[in-house]
């Protein structure tokens, strides 16, 4: 069912370069009182394709523990079947299945009495991996999770930090390139500013590996932000919902779920989309330091009353108001307003609401990545984005992957949701 | 093997020696808890003064109860002293350790809490913290009771007026014969053993919120 | 001024007689002589400790690691605290002996008593030491895929391992002291300085074996120590708890 876990590193992917698994849950139930007690997990069905981020989320004592443990077998279903990639799970030999499984725990778990790097290759040396193969190894995920080797790899887990630890305990997971990785709360124990750079690492991993995951959180927009897939799960272990992110919000399919996304779903919908290939509108510009020209009736037929003044790479340098633009002459950009907010094609479209509100302006200036003007993303066009959906429907974590994925090699894009 | 007519015509002493062995005890026991509450109160609050007590009674530990028998002979010769004071001196060794860890698994919060709703320091030794530390005490005085229960059997060595049950054990090994043996050691155990579930007990009822973890304790 | 001065007068004879009682050769050889009786109780400490050991270890870990039996164990375990030394001896000197009326009546009772001894402290503190192991470090240990033997010994045993040598330190210091009781019965080791002693009333003879024994005792305590040192991982060492919670746990049958 996988690739053989006992080839190491690379050589374990299939000819794609890829290493990932399908997840099929189907009508898995548990209850952990033997006499039909209340179940903890009740008739859960869903399918995560191989290569996706599935989140399990929900309020506490919902079950998602227990759906996820039910996956490496820590906890036995009492009814219904796991599948990764077709084949049962109940008939797979228990420590050979797990050794194939990633698996993160919220409290981490390294074990103390030994270093980073045996930590690290736990399950490279239950395999049996060559002294060399496991050190070799042991660098390149350090490397992978933005731990210098050389600095961390004879570490004990207690001289690191919160979020090392949790980058030890990630690392420690990927070491046998496990096709299927579960994380229950992997970053929940951090500070926020740690778990959003954690997050956003974790995006990048996920980018350059694209294995299945399924990833347990109580917070939803650690669920949005990370997922391709979401389950909301409600008390009593039955799933509520089961969808794309942006699906989740835009139309949930309960008031369970509508309560549990929030009140905000609508702002939250916008930190899902960037401004991409959103329509710009086309700036009126003026080059500082030329002759006006007819700028002055470019501006004014314009509804937008303002003169975006460049230099001549195109960069902008500042804003001007229609009436105080020169018939003639040339345009001096020392009169100008600041030209903030700047945004990029990838801002999402809830930072980019939320500079335009902070400047206090009515639009944003798109710029490429060598600081030339694309246009203006106004006010109007972000609401009727928002309404609609407009730009790009997955996930922001699908979509980041997407866009890291291409420059790096000329991989297939991921089995899109 | 066993000669219950011998047992019949001494229970008298029999008797004798049992109210002796439980007098021993209960005086090495009292005196003990006495002088160790005042030494760990003293550390509690002191924590200088714990490594050197702590040291002291360990080393205390590795020397052989007959062995101190012995050595106070010489000293004290073969009054009563000679056997309470080695008895006495190895309870330091188990309740100041059990008082002491007692206070010490007062969690830091609640004493912080009892500070904050003003307790002097003294009274939230005995307000907050010394009710905390009741289950290690009581396990303490078990570990105690039933350690020195056994040592005044050893009492018999420095002269036949000591020895509680222990009497009977040696003499009846020096005339080798066996239900005078029997008389000291079956007795003994059941006395120690009746103390161990009797301080069970006392734990169980005095802290009902502990009770399966006095247990373990212990 | 008068009282220190007869005091300090007394540990000076009490001195002199210890060193006398060393500096005589005649101490030094035959079956009653210092390498005998210190070899005797070396070898009958060892063979208890070995043996006590073999029994309560395994059964320890597998309390700890599995769970079961915890409450069983350790209510046997303090049964076993509370039986006296002299009484365990006395109470299986008669049987023994009818096997084998000269080592059964000398030296088995008292073999036996130390083993009785020494299983409570190995036995209490293997169980607990394992079963306090952080549970989610045990669960990390199952769902990366470590058979349960593979938990035991490369989690959950390293880790434990300071409580556990706790435990079979406590247990040899006890068996070093309380084995001096087998000479009351004759059986060997240095006991027989203190027997003897007292019967003679030879005050050099009494400390010379109080001495013996003390360092005795304290070498076993040191050796475990060290032991533990070696053994304990480094990033475990700081943690010097589980001495502190073993020692609380230990009383003293009877030694
Ligand atoms: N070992 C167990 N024995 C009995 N009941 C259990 C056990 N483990 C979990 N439960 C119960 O099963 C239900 C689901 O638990 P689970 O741990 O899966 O919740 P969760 O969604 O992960 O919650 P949280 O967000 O708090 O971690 C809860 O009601 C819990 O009380
Ligand atoms: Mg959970």
């Amino acid at each position: 069912m996988f690739a053989d876990p006992k080839v190491p590193s690379s050589a374990g992917r299939d000819a794609t370069g890829m290493c990932a698994a399908t997840v099929e849950f189907r009508h898995v139930s548990k209850s952990y009182d033997r006499r039909d007690g209340p179940a903890a997990v009740d008739d859960l069905t869903f399918t995560v394709p191989a290569g996706s981020v599935c989140v399990l989320v929900g309020p506490s004592g919902c079950g998602k523990t227990t759906s996820l443990k039910m996956v490496n077998r820590l906890i036995e279903p009492t009814g219904g079947q796991i599948l990764v990639d077709g084949t049962d799970v109940a008939g797979e030999e228990v420590t050979a299945l797990r050794r194939r499984i990633g698996y993160v725990i919220q409290q981490v778990g390294l074990f103390p009495h030994r270093t980073v790097g045996e930590n690290v290759t736990t399950v490279p040396r239950l395999l049996g991996w060559s002294r060399e193969q496991q050190r070799e190894r042991a660098e390149e995920l350090l490397g992978l999770v933005g731990l210098d080797p050389a600095r961390y790899r004879d570490r004990y887990p207690a001289q690191l930090s919160g979020g090392e630890r949790q980058r030890v305990g990630v690392a420690r997971a990927l070491a046998a390139d496990p096709p299927l990785m579960l994380m229950d709360e992997p970053f929940a124990a951090v500070d926020p500013i740690v778990r959003e750079r954690l997050q956003n690492e974790f995006l990048r991993i996920q980018a350059e590996l694209a294995k299945t995951i399924l990833f347990v959180t109580h917070d939803i927009d650690e669920a949005i932000k990370m997922g391709d897939l979401v389950a909301v799960m409600q008390a009593g272990g039955h799933l509520a919902q089961f969808a794309p992110p942006d699906e989740i919000l835009a139309r949930p399919a309960s008031d369970f779920v509508a309560r549990f996304v929030g009140a905000d779903r609508g702002l939250k919908r916008l930190s899902l989309s960037r401004i991409g290939a959103l329509p710009l509108h086309q700036a009126v510009t003026a080059v500082a330091g030329e002759p006006v020209g007819d700028a002055r009736q470019r501006s004014l037929a314009d509804p937008f009353p303002f003169l975006l003044l460049i230099d001549r790479a195109g960069r902008p340098l500042g804003w001007l108001p229609d009436r105080d633009v020169p018939a003639d002459g040339i345009v001096d950009e020392r009169l100008a307003i600041p030209a903030s907010p700047l945004l990029e094609r990838e801002t999402t479209l809830k930072d980019a609401l939320s500079m335009m509100i902070a400047a206090d302006v009515q639009a944003g200036i798109v710029v490429d990545p060598a600081g030339r003007v694309l246009g203006l993303l106004t006010m109007e066009a972000l609401g009727a984005a928002g309404r609609a959906g407009a730009a790009g429907r997955a996930g922001a974590g699908a979509a980041l992957r997407r866009a890291e994925r291409r420059p790096a090699a000329a991989r297939p894009p991921a089995a899109a949701p | 093997m066993i000669d219950w007519s011998w047992v019949a015509d001494h229970l008298g002493v029999l008797a004798f020696r049992v109210l002796q062995h439980l007098e021993l005890t209960a005086i090495a026991v009292g005196a003990g808890f006495v002088i160790s509450f005042g030494l760990a109160i003293w550390s509690v609050r002191r924590r200088a003064v714990y490594p050197p007590i702590a040291a002291l009674a360990g080393i205390l530990y590795t020397i052989p109860s007959l062995a101190m028998f012995a050595a106070l002979i010489s000293v004290t010769g073969f009054s009563v002293l000679t056997a309470e004071i080695p008895l006495i001196l190895y309870t330091l060794v188990i309740l100041i350790r059990n008082i002491v860890a007692g206070f010490d698994g007062v969690p830091a919060e609640v004493v912080e809490a009892a500070r904050g709703m003003g307790y002097t320091s003294w009274g939230r030794l005995w307000r907050v913290e010394l009710p905390l530390a009741v289950p290690l005490i009581i396990a303490g005085l078990r570990l105690a009771s039933v350690s020195t229960i056994g040592l005044v059997t050893i009492t018999g060595v420095i002269s036949d007026s000591f020895g509680g049950l222990g009497y009977f054990i040696l003499t009846g090994y020096h005339l080798q014969f066996a239900t005078e043996i029997y008389v000291g050691a079956v007795p003994s155990i059941l006395l120690a053993v009746a103390v161990d579930v009797a301080f069970v007990r006392l734990q169980a009822r005095l802290t009902p919120w502990a009770a399966t973890r006095g247990v373990a304790a212990g | 001024m008068g009282r220190d001065a007869r005091r300090g007068g007394r540990l000076m004879v009490l001195l002199d007689a210890l060193a006398a009682w060393f500096a005589d050769p005649a101490h030094w050889a035959g079956p009653n002589g210092i390498p005998t009786r210190l070899l005797e109780h070396v070898a009958l400490s060892g063979i208890s400790m070995l043996i006590a050991g073999a029994i309560a270890l395994p059964l320890g870990l597998w309390i700890g690691h599995t769970g079961r039996g915890a409450t069983v164990a350790i209510n046997a375990a303090n049964l076993g605290r509370a039986i006296p030394s002299l009484a365990l001896i006395g109470l299986a000197a008669p049987i023994t002996a009818a096997f084998d009326p000269q080592l059964g009546f000398r030296v088995y009772p008292t073999l036996i008593a130390m083993i009785v001894l020494a299983l409570p402290p190995i036995l209490v503190n293997a169980s607990a030491g394992v079963s306090e192991v952080d549970r989610d470090l045990v669960e990390a240990a199952r769902g990366m895929g470590m058979r349960e033997r593979q938990v035991l010994a490369r989690v959950e045993i390293p880790i434990a391992l300071p409580v556990i040598l706790a435990g079979l330190r406590s247990a040899g210091v006890q068996i070093v002291a309380t084995l001096t009781l087998g000479a009351i019965f004759g059986g060997g080791g240095l006991g027989n300085y203190l027997v003897l002693g007292i019967a003679q009333n030879d005050v050099g003879q009494v400390f010379g074996g109080v001495v013996l024994v003390a360092a005795l005792a304290l070498l076993v305590e040191g050796g475990f120590a060290l032991l533990g040192r070696a053994l304990t991982p480094v990033p475990l060492r700081a943690a010097e708890g589980g001495e502190h919670r073993g020692r609380a746990l230990e009383g003293r049958a009877a030694g």
